[in-house]
């Protein structure tokens, strides 16, 4: 079976001005369909141009990376755009949700872009806000919803378009314990459906969730292992 | 697509209803521009349609000729102090051109016109009864003399409206009165209805109309019978006139017998040429008005752009958000053109209303005829549309072009 993930001696390097940075440093990872990933890392250490290019939301200036088999390189953007749309779903630490519009209208966001009729994106977005426990509040706009329940607000816009990948860059980062448990539990649960999860966090707690492990420093890969956390 | 298009729409009017101060104020350029061009056109072209009016009252198929100015020993007299138009001219004409379909002569002379105790001084013209149909005068009271009258030179008269005020008391019936001029007595069998002043301020009522030939023979007198001092002539449409107007000048040359190189010994006007200079008159009016609003539109559409700019940078993080859940480009750049368009179009329907309110209120006000036509309302409509999106294409595009990880990470 074909990796979901396959990166190869990938390399990102910034100019800016003269200096020269080296974010990733010759890279290489496989992630297998259904595995529960948490990354982590010190700030700076590349996680972020790691996540980023695994989201497709930027491009290796170096090296493979191979998204169910495609090679997405060197794609145009509206390429990626489309790959997005169709394979991956994005959580995000400051939840990013669109300010004064609704949670059922936040969560058809990326159907919208599919060009899908307004009642199929209505039916999919209530379903994947009933997931996440949030029936009953299609109409809150964001404002009128706590930190966690923005949150899976985000989760149900991410797994709208039933994506092979979900990828969560600190998704508790802003919330309390309560909420971060909560969290925990709907991405744990949406694991178990078959969605592979790559999970950025430093929260060792938070990690723990995750069946694997790797710990990124300097662009290159520290360690990769399974953690005991969570029995496979 | 569509449904995107319509869900963008649906967006951009909910995000102009939020900001709706914000929102006025950028319109109010395109308001402006928009309510402008409507009101200043509907104003010229209620100009324009009482020129048109006026030439119309004088026919607008109506060809005159008049004699040139006579030239004794390098001595030039006034135009159509020459003696060289006849009746036979006006008849050999009708009879060669066919698109012609009448013509008529006239002669004219100031002179006094008695009436029991009272007089007054008018023009009066000896006419043939073609030149009343091709001028197109019609009749408040009577009717016109015919050519039987003309034939046997009738003592009857047509009375233009101030000619019956100045010699009649009010109510007092002056067809059947008898009238004289030069102490030939003259029936008046005819009140022509009112045409009011020309486009020059003229009394066209200030008029006495008399058969040619009772004109000639018996009141005017003249040296050469069978001269006149201008002759009419009229088509079917007003378009065959410039035809109508060569096969003129070709048969008058002949019959005048000119050699090629020697000037014409006539002029030959038409309405067409005059309507032209009026029209030419109120077209550079409309076009300095148009000037004026196309300035008012251009800033307009600055005002759009400046908005729209600051919109995207307000939105930097939405357009990251919406770039990384799969929108395009096209999809961000057509949202934020979108925007940009329901601005100019909400602000241009506000204009148009704003504008015929403005043109209703002329009319009301200082009484200026306006006339709102509907191409107007579409072409200021449409240019309110254009403004939107040439002005909108900057900032849509500013967006398209973010990049998405900088966009997510703006603060």
């Amino acid at each position: 079976m074909i990796p979901l993930i396959a990166c190869d001696d990938i390399w990102k390097i910034y100019r800016i001005g003269d200096v020269e940075v080296q974010a990733l440093r010759g890279l290489s990872v496989t992630i297998e369909q259904g595995e529960f990933v948490a990354i982590m890392g010190a700030s700076g250490s590349g996680k972020s141009t790691l996540m980023n290019i695994l989201g497709c939301l930027d491009q290796p200036t170096k090296g493979q990376y191979q998204l169910g088999g495609v090679e997405v390189g060197r794609l145009q953007p509206d390429q990626l755009a489309e790959i997005r749309n169709q394979k991956i779903g994005f959580v995000f630490q400051s939840f990013n949700l669109i300010a004064r519009t609704s949670a059922l209208e936040n969560a058809q966001l990326p159907l919208f872009y599919r060009g899908l009729s307004l009642k199929k994106q209505r039916a999919l977005a209530s379903a994947a806000l009933e997931r996440v426990g949030l029936s009953g509040r299609e109409h809150h706009t964001p404002t009128q919803l706590s930190g966690g329940q923005q949150q899976r607000v985000a989760i149900a816009r991410a797994l709208v378009t039933s994506p092979s990948l979900l990828l969560a860059d600190e998704p508790t980062g802003n919330l309390d314990t309560q909420s971060s448990h909560e969290i925990m539990t709907i991405l744990e649960g949406l694991n178990r459906d078959g969605i592979t999860i790559i999970l950025v966090t430093h929260e060792v707690d938070i990690a723990a969730h995750a069946a694997r492990e790797i710990v990124i420093k300097d662009g290159q890969i520290l360690s990769d292992r399974a953690t005991q956390g969570r029995s496979q | 697509m569509a449904t995107f298009v319509w869900l963008t729409i649906v967006t951009a009017l909910r995000i102009l209803q939020r900001n709706r101060l914000r929102a006025g104020l950028t319109m109010l350029g395109i308001i402006i521009g928009v309510g402008a061009v409507i009101a200043m056109v509907s104003i010229g072209e209620g100009a324009k349609q009482v020129v048109h009016e006026q030439i119309a009252s004088m026919g607008a198929n109506v060809i005159i000729i008049w004699p040139s100015a006579a030239n004794v020993g390098g001595v030039r007299g006034a135009q159509g102090s020459a003696i060289k138009l006849t009746v036979a001219d006006a008849m050999d004409l009708k009879r060669k051109i066919p698109v012609l379909t009448e013509t008529g002569w006239s002669k004219r002379d100031v002179l006094q016109i008695v009436n029991a105790h009272r007089n007054w001084n008018s023009s009066v013209m000896g006419v043939s009864p073609s030149f009343i149909s091709i001028r197109d005068w019609s009749f408040s009271r009577g009717g016109s003399f015919t050519q039987a009258d003309m034939d046997s030179a009738t003592l009857v008269a047509l009375l233009g409206q101030t000619v019956v005020d100045e010699l009649f008391d009010p109510g007092e019936e002056p067809i059947g009165a008898v009238i004289r001029i030069k102490n030939v007595p003259l029936r008046v069998i005819g009140v022509l209805s009112p045409k009011g002043q020309n486009t020059y301020g003229q009394d066209q009522d200030d008029v006495v109309l008399i058969p040619f030939t009772t004109a000639e023979r018996k009141v005017f007198g003249t040296l050469f019978l069978g001269s006149v001092q201008g002759i009419y002539a009229s088509t079917e449409r007003a378009e065959d006139v410039p035809e109508a107007v060569e096969y003129i000048r070709e048969v008058m040359r002949s019959r005048h017998r000119l050699r090629s190189g020697q000037p014409d010994d006539f002029t030959v006007r038409t309405q067409v040429e005059i309507t032209q200079v009026q029209e030419g008159t109120s077209e550079t009016l409309t076009v300095m008005l148009m000037i004026i609003a196309s300035v008012s539109l251009f800033v307009g559409g600055i005002g759009i752009m400046n908005i729209l700019l600051v919109s995207v940078t307000e939105r930097t993080r939405e357009i990251g958000v919406r770039m990384a859940v799969g929108a395009k480009r096209l999809h961000i750049m057509m949202q934020f053109l979108i925007e940009a368009m329901t601005l100019s179009v909400v602000g241009g329907c506000m204009g148009v209303i704003f504008g015929i309110l403005a043109a209703r209120l002329t009319t009301v006000i200082a009484g200026w005829p306006t006339i709102i036509s509907g191409d107007t309302v579409v072409t200021a409509f449409g240019f309110s549309l254009v403004v939107g999106l040439f002005f909108g294409l900057y900032p849509a595009n500013k967006a398209a072009r973010l990049n998405p990880i900088e966009a997510l990470r703006y603060e």
